[in-house]
């Protein structure tokens, strides 16, 4: 632990690259492989399930510290990260020191002025070591591996006593940034600021292999559901082959993919190598007006045009009379949606498929909105209702390997072919995304006002000569992204939190609110925010009728340091009562809030709920009154435009 | 209690109304109290100062040679008005002391700032028996523990050695008067020279004329081998650090000592390569200890998280209550000489 211990520092403090990659190659150089794939494996983005709840850690942290909840809190508060707040919180080895020292000092000092039995009397005011705590003086120091599997892992099937005790002496073990990170990893939540392409930098500088080599490696090797092993890491730093050249000049003369991409992966257990997916190529969002279209990317007649779906992008792996579905996020869905396993049964082997999963319900015209998705995600088991109720299709865009070969070098209007071959010739139920034809780019612009109603983004523009990339990278062609503008509202700050990290002493989070009926003037209005900043209930009575604010979204980005700074002076001026860290706001500021989506909700007393909300703006210029209102956002949710 | 607090807030700052005189005035009074010599405590303008012996030096040459000044050493006491005064060790900077006031049976301490850790450049804060206990709480939260100085004098020899030998110059931030000269007396002189900013100079001198051992420094100007400068650790204010003074220690690795450094947004957001956590004040154990060995019955709060530190003590069943500084309830973000 100590040896990640000081990588994470290094790591935390510098702001070079070069440093960074350096830190991290002086790390390989001296990690077992066990510990090193672990690293690995949290550097590069995995998370392993939560072992402890959170919660509980707060807890235990307060008794171990004997502060109350309160006090805690207000650390909280300070600090702005709950792993640092815990891990600085606990006593420290050197506070043995300095009150020690302390009672050396005043037994020196008032030895002629306090009787001596006030002296034998130990502090009450401080928290005392945790049993045990000197003496733990010379600690072993256990590699991650060993921490992670042997120490934390089994926490989660441990009654809580059981847990509370051992989470006890590891944390007594440990320094503070020891501390830190066994509670980030035991909460969840570790992030560090390196990116996955440095650690694959890193690691390909270490082993001497082509980074993108070591990506293809590590495709699923951050899945959250099963644990990096030594095998595995040796495996993604192995030495290239020297008789394995390119993939692509060898998916020319059929060799077969696995025997190309991976010579000696009898080494490892075959059902990882074999349902690895490829890096998924990103897209871009457009970053000029449709004005420029022309000049900057020539003709449509150059480009795919597909709609932009709203779903969960995936790769569909069919190798061995298998098939692995994978996210975006390297996670393996495949448990998720046996539909699509089962529709994969009458696709040949040697193929992998990039494309959307989607919810569409039987003879719908359109796919259903990406909350349903979501909820069906959520469910822990699939029930016969949830498949009925939430069906799902995989709607295939791209096709990236076929009969064994890698395709990725083929491009965008082969692959196309290829696919539309594949899907035809196979009877399947996966869905080809249509091409989408338009002489000009006006004419798609038209097209693209449609999107909401056809319950899409926007669209995708791939260039039919590119070849498919890797990540970001746009060396290869570019995907962009062009999508329908956000959906915007007008609303009111009712509630307010403080940020986190860099915002801490901010309050950044807001709760906005639309009214719940137009008011009908500006003097009903304040009526309510005089009720509101007055403590008083609202009265009896239908949403509709009894005009009040009805709080709908969060946000907590959009403004730039300055305007947040702003807003924060007029939160604390107008705090009408504080909960814990939210306090509630006079209501006096309009924001425009901008959203890609909305769905009807019933865990929201608004009904309602907005996807990625964001602040776009303060509307200084708009009066309370003429905030929206619930039935404004009701009509969106048909497809409407309020603007 | 039956008669008046013997000391209290009024604008100018704490007063003591039965001695007619104030301790550490932010505005001009007739008669001062000084707990050291850290600009926000001492200010210039009053007609008479009163401050330990070993502030002399530079409470002169930072507010004026002319200042009419009476000096205690630790201990001694004199009677101002028919109330006793007297000065006591606060371990916060050379000269620091809390301020025993006694009148009529009733006794009233004012920390000043204090530190309970050790310091080879100052005497150590020693506890005074008091019914009333003015505390200063600059680092009032339980996540401000610091480690022994030991341990961070040599992760910062560690580093400078390090620095030195990949050839740049190590630059530490830190406050000119107290933590300059207490990182002096923990640094290892055998790795290469030291160069101190001209605003450290004299407050090296005055700690010297003092006598308190120092290692020998140079001014950049008389550093007369260039190739001394990729091997120095040169210490300078945060202001300097970042100003064009600095450019001549090109590739500099920059650090920054305070007890603000101890938390990692903090470290991230000052943009240091290096954040140390070495701190004048008083960490929460130490504000702990120091409280309770003064045996006070009621503690009044200053200076940072006081209604956190006020909560508490209460909570503690100690009568607490706090002066509320002309800063305001945010003064805990500023950095003020808070080091
Ligand atoms: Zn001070
Ligand atoms: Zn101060």
């Amino acid at each position: 632990m100590k040896r990640f211990s000081l990588l994470f520092q290094e790591l935390d403090r510098s702001t070079a690259t070069l440093d960074k990659v350096a830190a991290l190659k002086r790390y390989y150089a001296d990690a077992s492989p066990a510990d090193a794939a672990w690293a690995t494996y949290f550097l590069a983005g995995g998370k392993p399930r939560q072992v402890v709840k959170t919660a509980e850690l707060r807890v235990l942290a307060r008794e171990v510290a004997q502060i109350p909840e309160w006090l805690f809190e207000e650390a909280y508060q300070a600090v702005g990260d709950l792993a640092e707040t815990i891990a600085l919180v606990l006593p420290t080895h050197s506070d043995a020191g300095s009150l020690s020292l302390a009672e050396r000092v005043r037994e020196r000092v008032l030895a002629d002025q306090v009787p001596a039995e006030d002296c034998a009397n130990r502090d009450t005011l401080s928290p005392t070591l945790p049993p045990g705590g000197r003496e733990q003086q010379v600690r072993i120091d256990a590699g991650l591996a060993e921490w992670i599997e042997q120490r934390l892992l089994p926490l989660k099937s441990l009654d809580e006593t059981e847990r509370a005790k051992l989470i006890r002496s590891y944390w007594n073990e440990l320094d503070t940034t020891g501390r830190f990170l066994l509670t980030k990893l035991i909460g969840g939540g570790f992030r560090v600021g390196v990116s996955k392409l440095l650690v694959q930098r890193s690691l390909a500088e270490h082993a001497g292999v082509d980074p993108k080599r070591i990506a293809e490696r590590m495709m699923g090797f951050t899945d959250g559901t099963r644990s990096p092993t030594a095998n595995e890491f040796l495996r993604i730093i192995r030495a290239e082959n020297s008789s394995t050249t390119n993939a692509n000049s060898e998916s020319e003369n059929g060799a077969s993919i696995d025997a190309s991409r991976e010579p000696n992966e009898a080494l490892s257990e075959p059902t990882e190598v074999n349902g690895q997916p490829y890096p998924f190529f990103l897209a871009h969002q457009i970053p000029f007006a449709l004005a420029a279209f022309d000049e900057k990317l020539g003709p449509p007649s150059d480009w795919i045009v597909e709609w932009k779906y709203d779903g969960i992008r995936a790769q569909i792996v069919k190798r061995s009379d298998r098939v692995f579905i994978w996210s975006r996020g390297e996670e393996l869905m495949t448990d998720r949606f046996p539909e699509i396993v089962e529709q994969a049964n009458a696709l040949p082997n040697g193929m992998v498929l990039d494309g959307e999963i989607l919810v569409w319900k039987e003879g719908a015209a359109q796919p259903a909105p990406f909350a349903l998705l979501q909820q069906r995600i959520g469910r822990k088991t699939l029930t016969k209702k949830v498949l009925a109720d939430a069906p799902v299709v995989f709607m295939a865009y791209d096709v990236l390997e076929n009969e064994q070969r890698d395709l990725r070098q083929f491009v965008q209007r082969e692959r196309r072919v290829i696919l539309e071959k594949l899907l035809s010739q196979f009877a399947t139920k996966y869905l080809l995304s249509p091409n989408i034809a338009g002489q000009a780019w006006q004419d798609l612009e038209t097209l693209r006002s449609e999107s909401r109603v056809r319950g899409v983004e926007g669209f995708m523009l791939k260039h039919r000569d590119a070849a498919y990339g890797t990540g970001r990278t746009k060396a290869d062609g570019t995907w962009w992204k062009w999508k329908i503008d956000p959906m915007t509202i007008d609303c009111v700050l009712i509630y307010a939190q403080a940020g986190h990290g860099r915002r801490a002493s901010l309050y950044t989070d807001y709760t906005f609110a639309v009214w719940s009926r137009a008011p009908r003037d500006a003097a009903e209005a304040q009526q309510v925010i005089d009720n509101i900043a007055d403590g008083k209930p609202v009265p009896e009575g239908a949403m509709t009728d009894v005009l009040q604010l009805v709080p709908f979204a969060k946000a907590y980005s959009g403004l730039t340091d300055e305007e947040f700074k702003r807003v924060d002076a007029i939160i604390r001026k107008n705090t009408i009562n504080k909960f814990g860290p939210v306090r509630s706001v006079k209501p006096s500021l309009v924001f425009e809030l901008g959203f890609e989506g909305i769905n009807e909700s019933t865990r929201h007393k608004s009904g309602i709920a907005v996807r990625f909300p964001r602040m776009l703006r303060i509307r200084d210029d708009k009066p309370i009154h003429e905030a929206n209102s619930l039935s404004d956002l009701r009509s969106m949710l048909l497809g409407e435009n309020i603007a | 209690m039956t008669t008046t607090d013997l000391i209290v807030l009024r604008a100018e700052g704490l007063y003591c109304a039965a001695g007619d005189f104030f301790i550490d005035p932010w505005r001009p009074v007739s008669r001062a109290v000084i707990t050291h010599a850290h600009a926000d405590h001492a200010r210039s303008g009053h007609s008479r100062y009163l401050a330990h012996v070993k502030s002399e030096g530079i409470l002169r040459t930072r507010i004026g040679a002319d200042i009419a000044l009476q000096t205690l050493e630790y201990g001694e006491s004199i009677s101002i008005n028919n109330v006793n005064v007297s000065l006591h060790p606060a371990g916060h900077v050379l000269g620091s002391a809390q301020v025993r006031v006694e009148n009529e049976g009733r006794v009233w301490v004012a920390s000043g700032d204090y530190k309970v850790a050790p310091d080879a450049t100052c005497v150590p804060f020693e506890p005074v028996r008091c019914d009333t206990f003015i505390t200063e709480s600059t680092f009032g939260l339980p996540v401000y523990r610091w480690r022994d100085d030991a341990e961070v004098f040599a992760e910062i020899n560690t580093w400078w050695a390090e620095n030195r030998d990949a050839n740049r110059p190590t630059m530490l931030a830190c406050y000119s008067f107290g933590k300059a000269q207490r990182i002096l007396s923990g640094l290892d002189s055998s790795i290469g020279p030291v160069i101190v900013h001209g605003a450290v100079d004299p407050l090296n001198r005055a700690y010297r004329a003092a006598g308190v051992a120092l290692p020998e420094t140079k001014l950049v100007s008389e550093v007369t081998d260039k190739a001394d400068i990729n091997r120095a650790l040169v210490l300078c204010p945060p202001s300097a650090s970042a100003s064009t003074w600095a450019n001549r220690f090109k590739n500099a690795s920059v650090g920054f000592a305070s007890g603000w450094m101890q938390l990692r947004g903090r470290r991230r957001m000052g943009g240091y390569d290096r954040g140390f956590v070495l701190s004048d004040h008083a960490d929460w154990p130490g504000l702990q200890s120091a409280i309770k060995a003064t045996h006070a019955s009621r503690v009044i709060v200053t200076h940072g998280y006081e209604a956190v530190m006020t909560r508490w003590l209460t909570e503690q069943g100690l009568e607490a209550g706090s002066f509320k500084t002309e800063y305001g309830d945010d003064a805990k973000e500023s950095t003020h000489d808070a080091s």
